[in-house]
This record gives structure tokens, sequence and C-alpha cells, in this order.
């Protein structure tokens, strides 16, 4: 440990920290432009200056460590001071030097109103300028869809270039030329390609880099702020909905150092248009092959005669992927006094069950101890593509060294390398007799696209018993992670939305003839045949919708309060921050209205008693933001599972980052993205 | 100092690739650095590849060289966009470098900037057939034979708008020209001869 004194007060400091650490650990405040915790250290735009007693020069505080300094002749400890006249004086002199090619387009800027520069010149800026010859004029590039650029404003902080390069692992974004001519730019003004590019906007100090999609929407003091969680994966990132009136204008990160550290996903960011378009705004009827609107009164009558004229076994549900928790326990309460015993959340051919134990379905690791593991093997899993936070997270593992990283299954540019095993479950079958890994914390991530399939079941328990010889699953270490591709799978698998004996699982329902009425709540990426009578509750118009015979327009997830479990077991409420479109209602209440008419009513009546018995039947959600870990000896359950393997490569199970379910699908942004990344690829492939 | 961009692609070859010798040696320059910091060797291999495309370095090159090195594009044209002396636009056969600082603009670079606009034209352009092209620099470390200017790899030095107009000339019509001082003097030593130590020892 290190002593100096800052302001007066004395601090104690592990000596590698940065004279900024120090500093702000004694309380001071030291603005900044250039300098930020997760990227590396650049110490270029000066404005971190304190005063170091004995070095006649102001000194960067961000660049220097308290272990650099030179120590005082009789030993005493160094003495810093920030609010110094002389600092004062130097961060002053800086912040004149930045704003003589700033322009002072304030009123029209984006990042108005939350702009670093904007709030530091308040402190340091001086009221006129001295500067009398031409400012500098910097052309704008173009850099793709979501990042629009006024490079004009930009002082050269290089955090954009450092995060593309070190975070997000796709060394797009470069300073080209010098001095005052450098300018930030892709090679050749190519769009980025990185799923991470949009978290540049938020790191961007000035204006140079806002959101395109949202630029000139709305200034951030007219936004109300909800703090939500994200379904887009089941990462579930920390976001933050800003809304004006009814409309949700943006979403942006949240820190949550467990989950999504500060950065999120384009999809999660740029998803908000998606909420606009392809709405269901009422209730709809097929009458003659033609879907007519109707009032819920009537739409319910459908339905409950419907049902009536069925039996329970001939009844199903379907839970979708971004189905909360609450709703699906209310449909699992419905379907069970409907006397069906027919639910399922997951595609067909997983094997995923409640019966097995929370740890066989979970990232047990947690997403944090992806920083611990010394080897991690991914099977049948993109993790770029399904859950792209977290595979910065590898990577950032990846970059402090000393990680052994493999892949069985698809090969593809995870942006850090990796040693490629094989693509078939053959590869995994190998490791089932092996000998312990020699490393102290080997994982296994496993993605969807290894469970999905007929043969998933042997899958699994191939790689049970895998982690059993490799060491994954030790005292004090569970390695043994299921990287969830849903946000709403963990919590439907936590309340045993999965048949039980003698239900039918997915590949069950969606067999022609099996069912008279299969309700889907938000289903829309599995084919339901011709013929049962289906009931959609959802939110867009997409593929549910236009097979179903009663659709029911329910709330999406911006527009709700609900819980969603997350890949590692972490109960996240997501908050209401608009209203549903036109007539659409939330979903639970819709299944309590609904089950007034069917004659088996639900007993809660609000959102507050539906928890209540929630809770009581699953303790766990009531800890929001917290991970209730799985008993590790689940796993060797699933070791039993057995079966036969067959030859077909694992691959991922999301081939379009971009769409993925049926709010992007709804989404220009997303419709944009997805066509330059297809065209991206087709260019690299010839 | 202005803002430097890539040729348009009008200009631009289609590709580069570094001819069997420069290949050869190329792989050999990346050997002085250790596995892993093979980027270490980009500013030789820009080089190589202007000197191989006639005195200035093309889009495709930039490209050709990074893929070599196995780094990000953008990467390499940082550094070249840092480096004047990377050109990013053609140069003529004869590529002339006048220097401009303070020394040799006492000493009479304007006149020397007068005869390159009437023979060559403004800075940056090629003249017809492709032999001349120029730009004005920064210090080129000879003031004591001030004014002077650099063509292609030589120093011509102690120039007058009449021996540069004639070194042009020779140049233009393939004469062998003397590089260095072009008054009487050897090297930078006193103009007329020894000015001092005259007597022997």
């Amino acid at each position: 440990m290190t002593k100096a004194i800052v302001d007066g007060k004395e601090i104690d400091v592990p000596p590698e920290y940065t004279l900024l650490q120090a500093c702000e650990a004694a309380g001071a405040e030291i603005p900044r432009f250039c300098f930020h915790e997760r990227l590396s250290i650049a110490g270029n735009c000066r404005m971190c200056l304190i005063e170091v007693v004995g070095i006649p020069k102001p000194q960067a505080s961000c660049a220097m460590g308290v272990k650099d300094l030179p120590p005082n002749k009789d030993g005493s400890p160094k003495i810093l001071n920030t609010k110094s006249a002389m600092v004062k004086k130097a961060r002053e002199g800086v912040m004149e030097f930045l704003l003589i090619n700033h322009p002072l387009d304030c009123p029209i800027c984006d990042q108005g109103g939350e702009c670093d520069l904007q709030d530091q010149a308040m402190a340091y800026g001086v009221d006129a300028g001295r500067y009398r010859e031409n400012k500098r004029a910097v052309e704008d590039k173009y850099i793709g869809p979501l990042v629009k650029t006024i490079m004009t404003r930009c002082i050269h902080c290089t955090r954009c270039i450092r995060f593309t390069t070190e975070v997000a692992g796709v060394p797009e974004l470069g300073a080209i030329g010098r001095g005052e001519d450098m300018e930030i730019t892709t090679y050749l003004e190519h769009a980025m390609t990185s799923e991470l590019q949009s978290n540049v906007v938020d790191l961007c100090p000035v204006g140079a880099l806002t959101s395109k999609p949202y630029a000139f929407a709305a200034r951030p003091w007219e936004l109300n702020k909800t703090q939500s969680v994200d379904v887009m994966d089941a990462v579930g990132s920390a976001i933050r909905i800003d809304t004006r009136g009814r409309e949700v204008m943006r979403i942006l990160p949240r820190v949550n150092e467990d989950v999504n550290e500060e950065w999120i996903s384009d999809k999660t960011r740029h998803v908000v248009d998606g909420f606009r378009t392809q709405r269901l705004d009422q209730p709809y009827v097929r009458v003659a092959g033609r879907l007519q609107p109707v009032s819920w009164k009537e739409a319910f009558a459908t339905i409950a005669s419907k049902v009536r004229s069925s039996s329970g076994k001939r009844i199903g549900a379907l839970a979708g992927q971004m189905a909360g928790v609450e709703e699906m326990f209310a449909l699992k309460s419905l379907m069970a006094k409907l006397g069906s015993k027919n639910i399922d959340a997951r595609y067909p051919g997983s094997p995923l069950h409640t019966k097995f134990g929370r740890a066989s379905y979970l990232f047990n690791s947690a997403i944090a101890g992806i920083d611990d593991a010394d080897a991690i093997m991914l099977i049948g899993s993109n993790p770029r593509r399904e859950a792209a936070v977290l595979n910065a997270r590898i990577r950032k593992r990846y970059l402090k060294g000393n990680v052994l990283i493999s892949v069985v299954g698809e090969k593809a540019d995870l942006s850090y390398p990796y040693n490629y095993l094989g693509a078939g479950p053959e590869t995994l079958a190998q490791f089932v007799e092996h000998a312990p890994a020699q490393k102290e914390k080997p994982m296994f991530i496993i993605g969807q696209g290894a469970l999905n399939r007929p043969d998933g079941a042997a899958v699994l328990a191939m790689a049970a018993k895998a982690a059993a010889s490799l060491g994954v699953v030790k005292d004090g270490w569970n390695g043994f992670n299921i990287l969830h591709s849903e946000a709403a799978l963990p919590g439907a698998l936590d309340i045993g939305f999965v048949p039980e004996e003698g239900g039918m699982n997915t590949a069950a329902m969606l067999k022609a003839g099996e069912l008279d009425v299969l309700f889907l709540l938000g289903v829309d990426e599995v084919e339901v045949p011709a013929g049962g009578f289906v009931v959609y509750i959802g939110t867009h118009g997409d593929r549910g919708a236009h097979r179903a015979d009663v659709i029911l327009p329910g709330a999406a997830y911006p527009e709700k309060s609900v819980t969603y479990v997350n890949t590692e077991g972490r109960a996240q409420m997501a908050s209401r921050a608009a209203f549903p479109p036109g007539d659409a209602r939330e979903d639970w209440a819709i299944l309590r209205a609904l089950s007034e008419t069917l004659g088996q009513r639900l007993p809660y009546d609000s959102l507050g008693a539906l928890r209540q018995a929630l809770y009581a039947a699953h303790p766990h959600l009531s800890r929001i933001g917290q991970v209730t870990p799985g008993d590790a000896s689940d796993i060797s359950k699933l070791a039993k599972l057995g079966g036969h393997h067959d030859k077909a490569p694992l691959r991922s199970c999301v081939s379009d980052f971009y769409f993925t379910n049926a709010i992007t699908r709804a989404s220009a942004i997303m419709a944009e993205c997805s066509a330059l990344a297809h065209a991206a690829a087709r260019t690299a492939a010839e | 100092m202005s803002v430097r961009r890539l040729a348009p692609p009008e200009m631009q070859p289609k590709d580069f690739s570094f001819s069997k010798d420069n290949l050869a040696w190329a792989k050999k320059e990346i050997t002085k650095y250790p596995e892993g910091r093979q980027q270490s060797a980009i500013i030789p291999l820009l080089w190589r590849a202007q000197e191989q495309h006639g005195g200035w370095l093309p889009e495709a090159a930039i490209r050709h060289v990074s893929d070599f090195l196995g780094m990000a594009h953008i990467r390499a044209l940082e550094v070249a966009t840092f480096y004047t002396m990377f050109n990013l636009w053609p140069v003529g056969k004869f590529q002339v470098q006048l220097c401009g600082t303070t020394p040799c603009r006492l000493r009479g670079a304007d006149d020397l900037e007068k005869v390159c606009r009437k023979r060559i034209g403004d800075q940056g352009e090629v003249t017809k057939d492709g032999k001349f092209s120029w730009v004005e620099v920064e210090c080129l470390g000879a003031c004591v034979n001030a004014p002077m200017a650099q063509i292609n790899y030589d120093y011509y030095e102690d120039l007058t708008s009449e021996s540069f107009g004639k070194i042009l000339d020779n140049l233009a019509a393939g004469k062998k020209v003397k590089p260095g001082p072009q008054i009487d003097r050897q090297l930078s030593a006193p103009v007329g001869g020894a000015t001092t130590l005259k007597e022997k020892a």
C-alpha cells in the first residue's frame, strides 16, 4: 500500500493505482474525456491534470501510477492537489484548447444535455473565446446505419477506437492523419460490423458519435427513465428505457457488473422502432379465412366455445421466447384448471427439464465466473450471435491471458482465437472418458444449438459425462453452463412450464391433428400445422399471428411489469415504461379475464396477488436481482439420460443476430443491419 | 500540413502484390521482429510497396501489406496517412521535394517555387509526360546549402532558379545530373575554398 495526501486527506491505496484512482478513492472528482475504466489508458485529452507537490508541471493523473511518483526526501507521503489554483488554471487551459475547434452547435446537437464537454465547460470553460482564426471543419464519415457522425465535434479522445479494438474485438475504427487533421473513421468508410458498435455512442464524451435512429428525436430532459431488463437474449442485460409520453424513444445500458458491465448489444438498443410497427392493438377472430377485428368479449366467447367442445387432453399451450414468468405461471394454472398437461416452452428436441434440477439448465458459474475460468469450451454455441455481451466477457477473459478456449461446433469469427476441435457430437464423445483437465476452473458453455435437435438428450448426457471426467464440476466450482438464447426459457423451466408425465411436449403438440385448441403465448418461431384452433396472445403481427384463429393483443416487455430469469438463474424484474397500444392488455390480465369466460376463474385479481401465489410456489423468484444457484449434483442426473447421438454437426441456434424474434422482425433498423451483415458475409465469401 | 486522403478510386490500381524479390525481402524483414510482433514491420514494408509502385502508395498496397502482416486494414491506413513521406497520390518519375523552411526561404526558395510552378504546375500535380511532380516539405536538414530540393533520393543544394531549371531540363532529357552543391563548393565546406586553417601545421 502506498500513502498519499489528496487535498489534505491522507489515504492508503494499492501501489498499482493511478493518481486518478487514488484521488477518487479520497473522494476528489477528476474531470476526464479520454479515460474510461474499462478501456486502456490513452492519456491524450489532458483534462485530468492535477498538481503533485514536488513536480513543477501539472500531471495527467489517469496515466501516472502512484508507485511511479518520486519519493519525498524525508519519506513523507506525496501531496496531490486537485483543487489548487494551478490545477484550475491548467484545466482551464486544456478546456480552452479543446473548445478552439469544437463547434458551438449545442442547440442542434443530440448530445446536448448529456454531454461531458458541456458539463465540464460549465466548471472549467471561460465565457468568451480568444481564438480569432478559422475553426477546423471535418467531413462526416459513414460508419454504419447505427452511428451518426458529426466529426467536427470530435475532440480526439479515441475512446471509440479503443472500444472497438479492445472490447468488441473488431478493430474497425481508427484515426487517420495526424495532429489537427486527425480524423476518426473506418477503413474506406465501411459500415462497422460489431454487434456492440452502438456502445461507442455512449462512450463518446461529445456529440461526434450519436445514435442515428434516435437523431433529433428527443432531448434528454423530456424523457422519463425507467430501469428495466433486456429480453433480446437470455443474458438479461440491465437497461434503461427512455420514454416520452406513450412512446419508447430509446434504450440505454445500465451498469450491472455481474451481467453486462456497461455494454448492451445493438439489438437490445435499437429494437425500439419495432415497438411501433406491426403491433396488434385489438383482438381478432378468423371468420371465413380472414381475421376480423372484434371486441374482447367476442374473442373470449369464440375461444370458450372451442374449449368447451374439446377436452383437456386435446388442449395445449406453448410459451414463446419473451414470455414473462408471471404470465406463464398464469397460463400454467389455467391449463391445469382445464385439465391439460400439455405445456411447453422449449424447442422440439430440447432435453432441458425442470425435473433434472436447476443446475441442469442454468449458466452455473454465473456470467462473472467467466472472469475466473482458465479453460472454456464452447459446445454448439456462437456466443457472439447468441449473447453478444457475454461474448465480450469471454474476449475480456482472453485478453487477460492464460486461458484455453476451444470450440466444438460451428467455426465462426468470435472476435478471439480458439482451438477448433470439431463440428459434431463425436468430437464431444472423446471427452466422455478423458483424463481430468490440467486446469483449475474449466468451463463448458453449451448452446441451444447443441440441444434443440432430435438427439439433444444424448448430447446433453455426453456433455454432462465429459464435464464429470474433465473436472468441469468439482468442489467449489461448477463450470457446467447452459447458454440460453431466449429470455423466457430459464423462467419457464423454473416454474415448470414443461410437460410432466403424460403431457405432450412441443414436438408432439405440433403434430397435425393432435390438438383441438393450442394457446400460443408469443410463439413465433415454430411452424404450427393446419388443423387445430390456435389462440395467439402476443404483440406483433408475425408468424404466430398469421397462423392464429384468435388473436389477443398483449404487451411487449417495456409495457408490463414482469419477471424474467436470465441464463444464470437470476430473477430480474422488467418495469413498465410505456403502455400497450390500443386495446392491448398485459398478458396476465388477458389470461385472468379469459379464465373467467372459460368458467375456470384464476384466483388472482391483481398482479400483486398473482406474484404472491408465484412466490409461494417458487420462493427464489422473489429474490429479484440475485442468483439462486442450482445444486451441482443435478448434473450427474443428466449423465444418465443416455441415448444415441447422430452425426449432424452442431450449429448455433441463431443464424441471423438481428432477426431473432417478432419485435426485431418488425424493426426497420434491424432489417437494415441484417441486410448489411448478409452483404458483408457475401463479399467475404467471394 | 493538410488533410491527407487516398487518391480517388479511378486512379487506384485494382490490386497490388509484392514482386518476387520484394516478397522474399519482406518475409526476411518480418523475421527481425519477435513472434506476434510482425506488425512492427509495417513501415519498411509500406515503403518498399511505395518504391515498387512508382513512388506512391495505392489503397490496394495498404490492404496487401496489412493482410500480409495480419493486421486490420484501418491500422495500416493509420500509419500510411500519418507519415507524409508515404505518397497517397500518384507522383512523377522525378518527385521534387522543395524545402520551404526559413533558411531556404531566406536564401531564395521562393524563386525555386516559381520554377516549379512554371515547369510542373501546382503542388501534387503530375506533368502530362508523367516525369515530374513537386511538393513543398519542411526542413530537410541541409540549411548550410540552402536553398535546396530533394529529387527522388538525392539532394540538390545551393540552387538558383537557373541551376534548378537546368537540373530539371537534364532530368527530363534523361541526362545525368550531379547531386549535391550546384556551385563551386565541396559539400558543406565554405564557398570559395577554406577560410581558416590555411597554413600548414
